[in-house]
């Protein structure tokens, strides 16, 4: 492990380019460019802010529920686009595998970092929104990068299971929608966590994204810190990221043979 | 001498079963239904190369020789890291630069200025160096004017141009290369061949894959041919290409057994039975290198005693340009009488000066007393001509220059300018 860390740590410049070059392509002829990434989150706030905020009239824990949302969805947006660009990275670039050498792992790497940038956007958008709602932010706005870098993680760790287990099944590249889809629903992004009957709340917290949204929000609305919340996410979140980084590492050797 | 690259006992196994079926996660799961405590049937593998084991010193220009499918590339892969040996293991001493595509990373959205930092930095470039570098590949590759364009609207040769600049100024210790100089226009191939030249004059160690003989033979000192996965041999370029050549022969496939062919007609007192082409040393060949002589034999059968035959032959280029004919009678040979039995007659061609490719070969036999033919076959068999570096040069030579070379050489003295560059001269020295 040590050896590839170190590997890996020499080609950092790599890691640089490719994501670089992840982010240079992907709004390449968009006319709208990078207003994408505010477009995306907004939309569904909208949307969710209708059906779900008037309609059903979800609670919001005393935050507008727009912000609510919104909040959410700045970070589940980098994970769910992310995680199905992280996932086929090995896939998509299936000529570069074939062709040069390089630690592998640059790839899924490479795409969870070239994602940040939307991050920063969509979260320059969220400063807007905290202006217009007149919500003071806590000095607590400053813990926010803990749950930015543990989404990070966390797209790692499942994004690495999920590539290298893409080259040899292509059934993963089904499963990626279908998983988010779930994910959506399964973590409180439409409602808060104390929406849900007391039995179900231990289920959620199983969900690693249910602790760093629930952290998020807590950073910047404040409340009640739910800790256990916080640490089963973090037990999950490194596990997953030990057992993906685990798998991807037996498997890496024979990617070039098989993708 | 140091020792380069070391390859000890390399074996590459792959899974054919793995390939075509298990790709489906619900292959396994059937199978799992179906037979939960079986094992698998084992999968059936072939073995791309086997027991491989060679070293190569620091300086050295290998050129690795094969058919299509022997392991070369499978080779080059396993030195590149791309993929991994089922047993045995390289070493390589220094940076190792793998040029198995140009221009492989390069990608279309992006323009060549990005792609050239992009390219580089994957290829095992820093920033820095690529920096320094930047101008020198640009020039190199020739395509200025559209640095800032997307690779996209470049030409494939453009882009192949590109890639090689790149690779060119990696400034590795050990440089493999596969195919590339296939790529380009005759003035980039010769920037190319330069840049390996200087690689070799620098102590780079160059491993070099090819099907161009010319080239392997002009470029590298020593030859590996890697044949059915394993080193068939190993030693000085030319006696390896020599060896590899004659493989192509061998004694059922290059003679060609006449008794079946269908456009035949005559009488058939006599009759051709089968044709062979043989090399110098008198061993049949299916392939001959253009310039090299050959001996092409035809084997007949004599039903009945024959009076003053003639025996003749016709090469026809596939369009069906007759190159040459000719026969004994032409020659002035007046053969007075063929016994009843088996026979045959050599027409010894000293150099084959036949540009490569495909060619058909008719056969004719008939009588110098009268206008009868005794058998008459066209284009029964084809005789196919490799390249070779005919005018000691590395390009490319091939149907698109004609049908036939000459013996030729070019004077430049006539020019009065000291810039002309004989690249077949460079080659050698």
């Amino acid at each position: 492990m040590g050896e590839w860390t170190s590997e890996i740590w020499r080609c950092r410049e790599i890691l640089y380019f490719l994501a670089w070059r992840d982010v240079k392509v992907r709004y390449k002829q968009a006319a709208l460019g990078v207003a994408w990434a505010v477009l995306q989150p907004l939309f569904t706030m909208t949307v969710f802010t209708f059906f779900f905020g008037r309609l059903a009239g979800i609670p919001s824990e005393g935050v507008p529920y727009p912000l609510f949302s919104y909040s959410a969805l700045v970070l589940w947006t980098y994970f769910s686009v992310t995680l199905s660009q992280v996932g086929n990275s090995l896939v998509s670039n299936s000529s570069l595998i074939t062709k040069i050498y390089f630690p592998r792992v640059l790839l899924p790497a490479a795409a969870a970092f070239g994602g940040l940038l939307d991050l920063v956007v969509s979260s320059a958008f969220l400063v807007g929104m905290l202006l217009y709602y007149h919500v003071t932010p806590r000095w607590t706005v400053l813990l926010t990068p803990i749950f930015v870098g543990q989404s990070v993680l966390l797209v790692m760790g499942v994004g690495m299971l999920l590539a290298a287990l893409n080259v040899r099944y292509r059934d993963v590249k089904y499963t990626i929608p279908f998983l988010i889809q779930i994910g959506l629903f399964v973590t409180p992004i439409i409602y808060p966590v104390s929406f849900l009957p007391q039995r179900f709340q231990g289920w959620l917290a199983l969900n690693p994204m249910t602790g760093v949204i629930q952290g998020f929000r807590t950073c910047l609305f404040g409340g009640r810190v739910d800790w256990e919340i916080i640490a089963c996410s973090w037990v999950v979140t490194l596990a997953l990221l030990l057992v993906g980084g685990l798998h991807f590492r037996s498997t890496e050797r024979v990617f070039a043979d098989i993708v | 001498m140091t020792e380069s690259i070391t390859v000890e006992g390399l074996s590459k196994r792959y899974e054919i079963g793995a390939l075509r079926q298990e790709t489906q996660l619900r292959d396994q799961l059937v199978h799992l239904l179906r037979a939960p405590f079986r094992r698998r049937a084992p999968k059936e593998a072939i073995w791309a190369l086997r027991d491989v084991t060679f070293n190569v010193q620091q300086g050295e220009v290998v050129g690795i020789i094969g058919r299509n499918g022997a392991g070369k590339s499978t080779l080059l892969k396993i030195l590149s890291k791309i993929t991994y040996p089922t047993s045995g293991r390289v070493r390589a001493h220094g940076r190792v630069a793998a040029l198995l595509e140009v221009g492989a990373g390069f990608h279309e959205e992006l323009t060549g200025r990005e792609n050239i930092f992009l390219n580089g930095s994957i290829m095992g470039m820093k920033k820095k160096e690529v920096d320094a570098k930047f101008d020198a590949i640009v020039e190199f590759s020739g395509v200025e004017r559209f640095i800032d364009t997307p690779i996209k609207r470049y030409s494939s040769g453009m882009r192949s141009r590109l890639g090689f600049a790149v690779a060119a100024h990696l400034d590795p210790d050990v440089l493999v290369v596969d195919e590339v100089l296939a790529v380009g226009d005759a003035a980039f191939q010769k920037k190319c061949i330069n840049a390996m030249h200087e690689l070799r004059g620098g102590g780079r160690t160059v491993l070099f894959v090819s099907h161009n003989m010319a080239a392997v033979e002009n470029l590298c000192s020593r030859g590996i041919w890697i044949a059915n996965g394993s080193v068939r041999l190993d030693g000085p370029t030319h006696s390896v290409i020599e060896a590899y050549m004659a493989s192509f022969s061998s004694s059922t496939g290059a003679a060609r057994e006449l008794g079946a062919a269908d456009a035949r007609r005559g009488g058939g007192e006599i009759r051709y039975t089968r044709v062979e082409f043989l090399s110098g040393d008198g061993k049949s060949q299916s392939v001959i290198r253009a310039g090299k002589s050959v001996v092409i034999r035809l084997h007949y059968r004599a039903n009945e005693p024959i009076e003053r035959p003639n025996f003749g032959i016709s090469i026809v280029s596939e369009l069906g340009t007759v190159v040459t004919h000719t026969t004994t009678w032409l020659h002035g040979l007046d053969i007075p009488l063929v016994p009843t039995g088996e026979g045959h007659v050599d027409l010894e061609i000293d150099s084959l000066n036949l540009l490569p490719g495909r060619y058909l070969v008719s056969l004719l036999l008939n009588s110098c007393l009268s206008q009868h033919t005794y058998d008459l076959l066209e284009n029964p068999v084809h005789l196919d001509v490799e390249e070779a570096p005919i005018y000691g040069s590395t390009r490319h030579i091939d149907s698109r220059y004609g049908l036939v070379f000459f013996p030729q050489r070019w004077r430049l003295e006539g020019i009065g300018s000291r810039t002309v560059i004989d690249l077949s001269s460079a080659a050698h020295g």
